[in-house]
């Protein structure tokens, strides 16, 4: 057994035969000649006829895989009829009184160069695509054909690196990962295997040559690919495998389903997250909504204070994106655990009880304001809502609508637009259980963080590891502070959520909504769970 | 000669499938319409052209036009913009 070690762009289980997939190397050479029109006229009809070559690969993709992926053979016609790209081949053939194969492979190189010095990952790798329909078309001068691979069986491809028109040629029931030499997280390679759910592992050093036929298995969990696997760890991988796929199955099953139980009864099934990368997860599992977007990053990224500018534009990305699904945004909680040098906050004895969240943006309006005017800003681009965290009394919601309805005079003055939105409190301390009744007539939601409620409800620091068997989330008295939020919230006529872990507990999920919660705020890769527990309860069985 | 700002919000800035589609509505239009990012200006009709301004998530382009059909060019171009990136 040999072991390899590379970087996985998807994860998954494969087992199977390697195919060793290679290309055939050839120069380009350098040829004078004399007559330039008909050497312009001979690259003219090669370069049409590569076009008509990706109109046809266009369509048979878009059958085999989908439009996504077709799209790059658009771009790549787009390349071919690029005026700069096709002026600087004729010049050279025209200038250098050279043969049109080398004036295509000079300008690619040009092209290619022009790319990969871009400061931008993704664009990087489009250098690979210059390459490809240059290829293309030196391969119509030079009379080759297309060929692609046969394969018999489902395969592992294992090659130095494989181009677009490469991979859209393998016959795609039977690819079972991709291992390869090169290639980045951008390459086709690596967004072919995302979109076909397969695993690939990339930067494999390897000598592939002698790997052809053999048995080999690709994690793309732990990005290792075995070859000639012992028989402990072939057991070991078919029933991670076996798992793998019972999962898979359950998603895919309930993805675009709702989120209702057996009699009938709905709830919202929001995402937390803590960064604007996560949209990506979000969206992946299906979440109806964000339910907590953790504003903090902004602030704990940065040397100093995100302008107004900044966060608007941030805002306003995740509002577009979720494209009218609510968005509830926490404005900032920093303090205790998350500390950002510039906020100048002394050591504390205590700081889970000290300065922080609301307190801090009570105590400096300025930095609240800055982020009010730019979560309002962004109201006009989505469906947004606002929670305040760490309350604890009528007085501070009050000093809150003060600033809100200053921020909103100050926008309207400037001719700014904005919407009026949900605005919510985070039930988190035990004062705000009490005062839940009173609180409720005054905002549009609550949402309890089960968290810091659990820790300051059992008087247990979360942080201190010698505590951690006490610290119990579903200690009663947590319990009962949850059905206490919830019952004072309806009283007043608005909803009531769990942002905090213990709603992803699918062993509390029935209990949750037998006590009337509305939504769960779950993180994203707990949703499907979440929602799978959620449509098998029966809330009116006995 | 119109003009129109926009930033782009698109996490992945302008790729390369957008910029495809985006070249196939400017070739449309008989105005010269260009796109310029911090001072480096390209032809919007020609994929390496825009493709090779590297515009990325948050940044500002200037779209100009200038022709016959420059009012609608503009409109156009900004629905879009706004559709797509």
């Amino acid at each position: 057994m040999l072991t390899f070690h590379g970087k996985s762009v998807f994860g998954g289980i494969a087992i199977g035969k390697i195919y060793v997939y290679q290309k055939d190397n050839r120069l380009i050479k350098r040829e004078k000649i004399t007559d330039p029109e008909s050497e312009i006229a001979r690259f003219q009809k090669a370069r049409k006829e590569a076009v008509e070559q990706l109109g046809e690969l266009y369509q048979s993709s878009l059958r085999k895989i989908g439009k996504s992926e077709a799209a790059i053979f658009e771009v790549h016609q787009m390349m071919l009829e690029d005026l700069d790209y096709v002026q600087s081949i004729e010049n050279i053939i025209e200038g250098q009184k050279v043969n049109a194969e080398y004036a295509v492979a000079t300008t690619a190189d040009n092209y290619a160069c022009m790319f990969a010095s871009m400061d931008d990952a993704y664009m990087k790798e489009r250098a690979a695509d210059v390459k490809d329909v240059s290829e293309r078309v030196i391969n119509v001068l030079m009379g080759n054909k297309d060929s692609s691979p046969e394969m018999t069986e489902p395969v592992i491809i294992v090659a130095e690196d494989l181009a677009p028109s490469e991979t859209v040629q393998l016959d795609k029931d039977k690819v079972l990962a991709f291992v390869t030499r090169l290639g980045s997280s951008n390459s086709h390679t690596a967004i072919l295997a995302r979109t076909m759910g397969i695993p690939a592992l990339i930067g494999v050093d390897a000598d592939f040559k002698k790997l052809h036929g053999k048995l080999g298995v690709v994690d793309g969990f732990k990005g290792v690919f075995y070859t000639e696997p012992e028989e402990s760890v072939l057991q070991e991988l078919e029933e991670k495998k076996r798992q793998e796929e019972e999962k898979k199955n359950l998603l895919l099953s309930l993805k675009g389903k709702a989120n209702v139980t057996l009699d009938g009864r709905e709830i919202k099934l929001y995402a937390n997250i803590g960064n604007i990368k996560d949209l990506a997860l979000v969206k992946q599992n299906d979440a109806s909504g964000i339910g907590l977007f953790r504003s903090e990053f902004l602030y704990l990224e940065k040397d100093n204070y995100p302008s107004e500018e900044e966060q608007f534009q941030v805002y306003k990305t995740v509002a577009q994106s979720m494209a009218g699904k609510q968005v509830i945004i926490r404005t900032l909680d920093i303090g205790a655990d998350k500390q950002a040098d510039y906020f100048d906050i002394p050591q504390e004895e205590n700081p889970a009880m000290g300065y922080r969240a609301i307190r801090i943006c009570l105590d400096r309006p300025e930095i609240f304001k800055t982020q009010l005017r730019a979560i309002f800003r962004a109201t006009v681009y989505g469906n947004l809502a606002i929670m305040y965290p760490m309350i604890i009394s009528l007085d501070e919601v009050h000093q809150i609508q003060k600033l809100v309805a200053q921020v909103k005079d100050e926008l309207k003055e400037q001719g700014i637009a904005y919407k009026d939105v949900e605005e919510g409190i985070m039930i988190e301390t035990p004062a705000a259980v009490m005062m839940s009744g009173e609180l409720a007539k005054e905002v549009d939601f609550f949402s309890i963080g089960t968290n810091d409620l659990t820790q300051y409800t059992l008087a247990i620091d979360r942080q201190n590891p010698k505590l951690d068997d006490l610290y119990d989330a579903k200690h009663p008295a947590v319990l009962k502070m949850i059905q206490m939020v919830v019952d004072n919230a309806h009283k007043a006529g608005i909803w009531v959520g769990i942002c905090g872990e213990l709603g992803a507990d699918t062993d509390l999920t029935e209990e949750f909504l037998k006590m009337g919660i509305d939504e769960l705020s779950v993180s994203p890769g707990k949703v499907l769970p979440v929602r799978k527990k959620i449509r098998e309860i029966n809330l009116d069985k006995k | 000669m119109k003009q129109l700002r926009y930033v782009i919000t698109d996490p992945e800035g302008i790729h390369a499938r957008p910029a495809a589609l985006l070249i196939k509505l400017t070739t449309g239009f008989s105005s010269v319409i260009t796109m310029e990012k911090g001072g480096k200006s390209g032809d919007a009709k020609r994929i390496f052209a825009v493709m090779g301004l590297g515009v990325k998530q948050g940044e500002e382009v200037l779209i100009t036009a200038q022709g016959p059909d420059e009012d609608r060019a503009i409109k156009e171009i900004e629905d879009f913009l706004k559709e797509n990136l």
